[in-house]
């Protein structure tokens, strides 16, 4: 990583079903920032205004961001362990903030430095795995606004494949959606579950230790539908959490536990 | 246009339990992205070719007025003529009378989505005249009496054994058994189409594009059904939308390379026939009339909307082949012939958006469809238009307002987040059983909530936020 990088706080933006789901990707996200020689920071934080945003609210998606744009003014860096959420930010705050003389800038200066973890960890820190280590099979799933609003493929799988003993095996396209959609997945059920099972079928078929992906979202769906069908060979993480499961054990000193939170 | 899409998800339910449809979806899954993709690996710069049709496109599009006049005065210089329906009424009528004039009885038709859309076969039907498809998949359809279940394969749910015994119940052929092999059903079907073929006194044909510098109008099939029935009778009528007019020939060679592989996966299709005009003096065959309808039907309203970059559309179809909904329920749920993300978009534009609301709500937005389509359509930013006019219009479900409502107002301060999300999450846990280890989930909610625990568990959020944990954490507490 550039030396004049390490120094530069990063604000983590956990996301709401991090938050109140999976705490442990947060602090997965948490120890690989740290890893990466950065000082991570926690602001009070809330949604980024997605359901809003596609269920065709607006101003509500507005009024959401708002509260994030301000939260979040202060820091170098935003990272977040979601394409989905990062994409909201990147690609649709500008747009949401367009004709706005007081927001139209604070929009687009958060845009420009909000970045998904594993495209911030080698796009713009240059990550080094270093010794992390970890025996396993990893498929990946490529989360749909990652993959096609920021291009997040290649960076997810690098970060897989550099770390010792990790074998990556590609399932039947990777590409094709989960079937979550946000709102969509309790819209129309059954055709979410529909898309679902194809995706929970063509994971089943690579024989793998893990499914990983790096949306919550789409964790959700594929291990909800796994754990129904009684399918407990393979589990189900955020690829932040397999990656953070390889480092090396920190010394107490050095855990995540002696950072600094922000108020 | 009439469509059932209000009927949403009675026809979603009714498609998922149809195992023949579910059979052919799954092909097409399988095999469409992937052949698309090794045609578009073959071609030198598949990109920079999108780029270019896209232009063609736009330029079509910011430049319909003139393009379509000097069409009309190239189709006129040609021998034939241009007749202009601002609505499907009017386009039925227009041909319904043209055949009048000519003294038709029968005539045949290749495929063509905008005579689907007007419904122009009921129209000529109940005016007197038989009809006959003569694309092999559009004719199946039309013996069943269904609607396409897809833009270009329109019988896509129906089954070989399905189409031998339609045919045996139509052809009215002595047999014991129905046919069970395709290429003798092939045979069958071209013998009876040969014979709709040569007694036939008009063919009505689509068109793929219309040139404006040569007034020409292309049409591109895999059958070769479309140049029989352009050529054979005395009268050709060609009809199709207004926007599918494009500057040159030049235009045309750029959008046909995209075409054939956006659609099936090849370089061109088998037949790709340019017509200019009626038959000439000294000319030895074709048609002795030409005419052209083209069908407005709700497309100029577009050219002034936020959808207007729907009306580049080329009807390739690549769309609904990489659609994880289109593929899970095929196009009759969408109860529109146009189906997948160009139909979620352009159906309601056609019929309204009240009864056809739910079609660019299914979706999961996951962008495959914008990634692929060959002349750069914004499919998202286009589907989710949709739901902000719906929004707009209160068309939206009470309850998801509701939601969408407080969780607008949950999230304005992080003190109301973390209120709302901590009496949320109790709730919720209480409803949630012990796992495997420290997770716990939930397997049946109430509320809206049940349509996520109708097929899938949920594992329960947790009781002490990430947020929470992380204060804790700062504040020298174990989380």
């Amino acid at each position: 990583m550039p030396a004049n990088e390490s120094a530069k706080t990063v604000a983590l933006f956990a996301t709401c079903l991090v938050d109140l789901f999976q705490p442990e990707v947060g602090f997965a996200a948490v120890r690989l920032l740290e890893a990466a020689g950065f000082k991570v920071k926690v602001p009070d934080q809330g949604c980024c205004g997605q359901p809003n945003y596609n269920g065709g609210d607006r101003d509500g998606a507005r009024q959401i961001a708002v509260g994030l744009i301000r939260q979040f003014a202060g820091y170098d860096y935003v990272v977040t362990p979601s394409g989905s959420c990062a994409a909201m930010v990147r690609c649709h705050y500008p747009e949401l903030f367009a004709d706005d003389h007081e927001l139209g800038r604070p929009a687009v200066e958060l845009a420009q430095k909000t970045w998904e973890l594993t495209s911030f960890l080698v796009d713009i820190a240059g990550y080094d795995t270093g010794t992390a280590a970890l025996d396993a099979s990893v498929t990946y799933h490529d989360s749909c606004s990652g993959l096609r609003e920021l291009g997040i493929r290649e960076q997810p799988r690098r970060l897989l494949s550099a770390v010792a003993g990790i074998e990556l095996r590609e399932m039947e396209q990777p590409e094709a959606c989960c079937g979550f959609g946000g709102l969509f997945c309790v819209k129309y059920p059954e055709v979410s579950d529909q898309i679902g099972r194809v995706k929970t079928d063509s994971i089943c078929a690579v024989d793998a230790d893990y499914v990983a992906a790096g949306d919550v979202g789409c964790l959700m769906q594929i291990e909800g539908k796994l754990h129904r069908l009684g399918e407990k060979k393979i589990k189900v993480v955020h690829v932040a959490e397999i990656l953070a499961k390889a480092l090396p054990e920190v010394s107490p000193k050095g855990s995540r536990r002696a950072v600094d939170a922000d108020d | 246009m009439r469509t059932t899409s209000k009927h949403f998800r009675a026809q979603v339910t009714e498609a998922l339990g149809n195992e023949t449809l579910q059979a052919s979806l799954e092909g097409v899954r399988r095999v469409m992205p992937k052949i698309r993709a090794a045609a578009v690996d073959q071609c030198d710069d598949f990109a920079g070719l999108c780029a270019q049709a896209e232009e063609v496109r736009q330029h079509s599009i910011d430049h319909l007025d003139q393009l379509l006049e000097t069409f009309e005065q190239q189709v006129v210089a040609a021998g034939g003529l241009v007749h202009w329906a601002r609505t499907g009424e009017e386009a039925t009528q227009i041909i319904a009378d043209l055949c009048a004039s000519v003294d038709c009885r029968s005539i045949i038709k290749s495929k063509s989505m905008v005579s689907e859309e007007i419904e122009l076969n009921i129209a000529l039907e109940s005016a007197g005249y038989e009809v006959t498809e003569t694309d092999l998949g559009e004719y199946i359809i039309q013996l069943r009496g269904e609607k396409p279940s897809h833009i270009l394969a329109p019988s896509l749910h129906v089954s070989l054994a399905e189409v031998g015994e339609t045919f045996d119940a139509k052809h009215g052929i002595e047999r014991d058994v129905p046919p069970t092999d395709a290429d003798e059903m092939l045979l069958e079907a071209r013998g009876v189409l040969r014979e709709k073929f040569l007694s036939a006194d008009v063919g009505i044909t689509g068109a793929n594009f219309l040139v404006a510098e040569t007034g020409g109008v292309v049409v591109v099939t895999n059958e070769g059904n479309a140049d029989l029935g352009m050529s054979l009778p005395d009268t050709h009528i060609v009809v199709t939308g207004i926007e599918k007019v494009i500057r040159s020939l030049a235009d045309a060679g750029v959008l046909l390379r995209v075409l054939a592989r956006s659609a099936i996966g090849e370089r061109l299709s088998n037949y790709t026939t340019f017509i200019h005009g009626a038959r000439q003096d000294g000319e030895i065959s074709g048609p002795r009339e030409f005419h052209v309808v083209l069908v407005d039907n709700g497309r100029s309203q577009l050219l002034g909307s936020g959808f207007r970059d729907m009306l580049r559309c080329i009807r390739c179809s690549a769309c609904l082949n990489h659609c994880p909904v289109y593929t899970a329920v095929g196009g009759h749920a969408y109860g529109s012939v146009y189906s997948g993300p160009m139909g979620a978009i352009l159906t309601p534009a056609f019929a309204g958006l009240p009864g056809t609301v739910h079609l660019p709500n299914a979706s999961t937005l996951c962008g495959c469809c914008e990634s692929i389509c060959p002349v750069g359509i914004p499919l998202v930013k286009l589907l989710r238009h949709w739901r902000e006019v719906s929004h707009t219009q209160s068309l939206p479900t009470a309850g998801e307002r509701f939601m969408l409502g407080c969780w607008r107002l949950a999230n304005r301060w992080p003190f109301i987040y973390r209120l709302v999300t901590t009496l949320g999450v109790t709730l919720v846990r209480s409803l949630s059983v012990a796992g495997d280890g420290r997770q716990r989930w939930l397997k049946r909610l109430p509320f809206f909530a049940a349509a996520w625990t109708q097929h899938r568990d949920i594992p329960a959020p947790v009781s002490n936020s990430f947020q929470n944990q992380w204060r804790q954490a700062k504040g020298g507490r174990k989380p």
